[in-house]
């Protein structure tokens, strides 16, 4: 299978610029500075590449969106890794920091930036100083800073840590907390491309969608859409996590059956469990019962089967736990993760952890269960960002798939003890 | 309330972090961060001193603060453990290992214990997914997280 981003993954030294170099590293900005930024853009765009932070929006097409003739303009890249299940782009930057920087240039050279910030989560405080480094090992190369290779490009990088809010990696929360405020979400539009930093025009970008941009300059978009299925382009990284054997972020092919991910890159369930559920996009998409196991990991069919790629964090669950134990828990880190702006999500969360909590102590009725869809019916799509819609997914697509789960709790209840 | 006072060190380190931004409100979460790395806490006196580098009031220091769960405004052991209980955590059996870290620290989880070297948190999701269960203490990950090896981990911390 083609890996793109974890080709030399586990290459000793991969994080120092002599090692990087050596396989290849920096090749793609002569190439870059030969053309105009337009046709830097026009590739990304002819890639197919999306975003792999989570929305799945097109990168390219994103980067034309920024308002023309306004300067400064600054690209943040998107570092804040909290979407439970996911941790590839932690691998990435411990690894392969390098790989960042380079496609933070190509980026910031398509779209005339200046200026680039990494907006690590907090608790990456350690791969900060990794990131520092290397950045200084890239300003002592002159691939940052003034005239970069006498092409008259000019940009500096920083990282920037944030404090502990799961919020923070929505693109607008992601502003505010930059400029040093609260995390907390931007009515849109203005859009981050027209009105983001400091009011400027603003690209944001996921680690593993930037670290595509190199392949794609020296390589061709040719290259890059040769891979994955028609819609779906390019390789995606995923991490496999819960009750399967080997756990592990894994390179694969858009388009790669999720039942491939499972049995074969993960190893298989378990302790032979059966396989009962797999959430395919991290804890924010709807998870899927085990019938759907060969949905092809790509974008559409993902959305086909009723869920979504997300952020590329499959986790697999098997038949020994209920159901609503874990969706209980994902209910839980919603609750504790709203910012606490808009109602619906503030009070939603909150409701749906009450609710939940009481079927699980068999103080519920049968009808606790219609309240529940009743409420996420009431916070879906009636917020500033899409926390909320986060947080019913789980509570809908367990009701769905799996209500005997919920009647469990209903079962030999003790005669009065409901209220 | 006394003033606070940044160190030559922090002073410098202070102009270095301004300079990396067009605006100086933006030095904000890194000035709490490095105020907190020094003290182990954010006091009053500290939020005012931050407040009077970046230009804007106390107040807005502290809403900016509380918005934020790494902040702390009460002290905290020696070592921070957080626990993450998130889904690829739970399925893996992280409640039963909290339970036995908490028993063996003889605290609740949330609380330090008497002799300060340890304090124990809930965290959610750290982003080390395919290493469930795991703990972070202070800045470092460990994974794969077994009854033994969380002993082990504890004991040879001084």
């Amino acid at each position: 299978m083609t890996q793109i981003l974890f080709k030399d993954i586990n290459k000793e030294g991969l994080r120092t610029m002599k090692v990087y170099e050596e396989l290849g590293g920096y090749q793609s900005l002569k190439k870059a500075f030969a053309q105009k930024p337009e046709e830097i853009v026009e590739a990304v765009k002819a890639s197919g590449l999306r975003g792999r932070g989570g929305a799945g929006f097109p990168t390219g097409l994103k980067w034309s969106f920024l308002a023309k003739d306004v300067f400064p303009r600054y690209l943040c890249c998107n570092a804040d890794e909290s979407e439970p299940g996911t941790c590839k782009d932690r691998e990435l930057l411990l690894k392969n920091p390098h790989l960042l920087i380079e496609g933070m240039i190509l980026c910031s050279y398509a779209c005339r930036i200046e200026t680039g910030y990494i907006y690590m989560r907090g608790e990456f405080h350690d791969l900060s100083f990794i990131m520092d480094k290397a950045l200084d090992e890239a300003r002592a190369k002159g691939y940052l800073g003034k005239n970069i290779l006498g092409s008259g490009f000019d940009l500096d990088i920083y990282t920037h840590l944030g404090a502990g809010a799961y919020i923070c990696g929505e693109e607008s929360a992601l502003l505010n907390s930059l400029e040093g405020g609260r995390g907390e979400p931007r009515m849109k539009p203005p859009f981050p491309a027209v009105e983001g930093l400091y009011s400027k025009p603003t690209v944001i970008n996921n680690v593993e969608t930037l670290c595509v941009v190199p392949y794609i300059v020296n390589e061709g978009a040719e290259s890059y859409a040769a891979l994955g299925t028609e819609k779906s382009k390019g390789t995606k990284l995923v991490s496999v996590s819960g009750h399967v054997k080997k756990p592990g972020n894994y390179e694969i092919e858009l388009g790669t059956p999720t039942s491939e991910l499972i049995y074969n890159l993960a190893g298989g369930i378990q302790n032979d469990n059966k396989l009962k559920a797999f959430i395919p996009g991290g804890s924010s998409v709807p998870m899927l019962p085990a019938s759907k196991v060969d949905t092809p990991y790509d974008y559409e069919s993902l959305a086909e089967a009723g869920t979504m790629l997300g952020s590329g964090a499959l986790i697999v669950i098997d038949d020994s736990i209920n159901i609503v134990e874990a969706t209980l828990r994902l209910i839980s880190f919603y609750m504790h993760e709203s910012c606490g702006k808009c109602t619906p999500c503030r009070e939603g969360t909150r409701w749906l952890h009450q609710i939940v909590e009481r079927i699980m102590q068999q103080k519920g009725k049968l009808e606790y269960i219609t309240r529940l869809e009743d409420i996420c019916d009431n916070m879906s799509f009636k917020t500033f960002c899409p926390l909320a819609d986060a947080c019913v997914a789980p509570v809908v697509s367990s009701i769905k798939h799996f209500r005997a789960d919920y009647e469990e709790y209903f079962k030999n209840i003790p005669a009065g003890a409901a209220s | 309330m006394s003033e606070y006072t940044f160190t030559a060190d922090q002073e410098k380190e202070i102009e270095r972090i301004l300079a990396k931004y067009p605006v100086k409100t933006s030095a904000l979460l890194p000035l709490l961060t490095l105020v907190q790395r020094a003290d182990q806490v954010v006091s009053p006196e500290a939020m005012v001193a931050i407040g009077k580098k970046l230009d804007v009031s106390p107040a807005y220091v502290q809403s900016v603060m509380s918005f934020y769960t790494m902040y702390h405004t009460e002290k905290v052991g020696k070592y921070m453990i957080l626990f993450c209980i998130n889904i690829s955590c739970q399925l893996n059996g992280c409640d039963r290992l909290l339970e036995h870290t908490a028993k063996k620290l003889n605290i609740k989880v949330g609380e330090t214990t008497s002799d300060e070297k340890f304090t124990l948190h809930r965290e959610e999701c750290l982003a080390a997914c395919t290493e469930a269960p795991m703990m972070r203490v202070n800045d470092t990950y460990y994974g794969n997280l077994t009854e033994q090896r969380i002993d082990q981990i504890l004991d040879s911390l001084d």
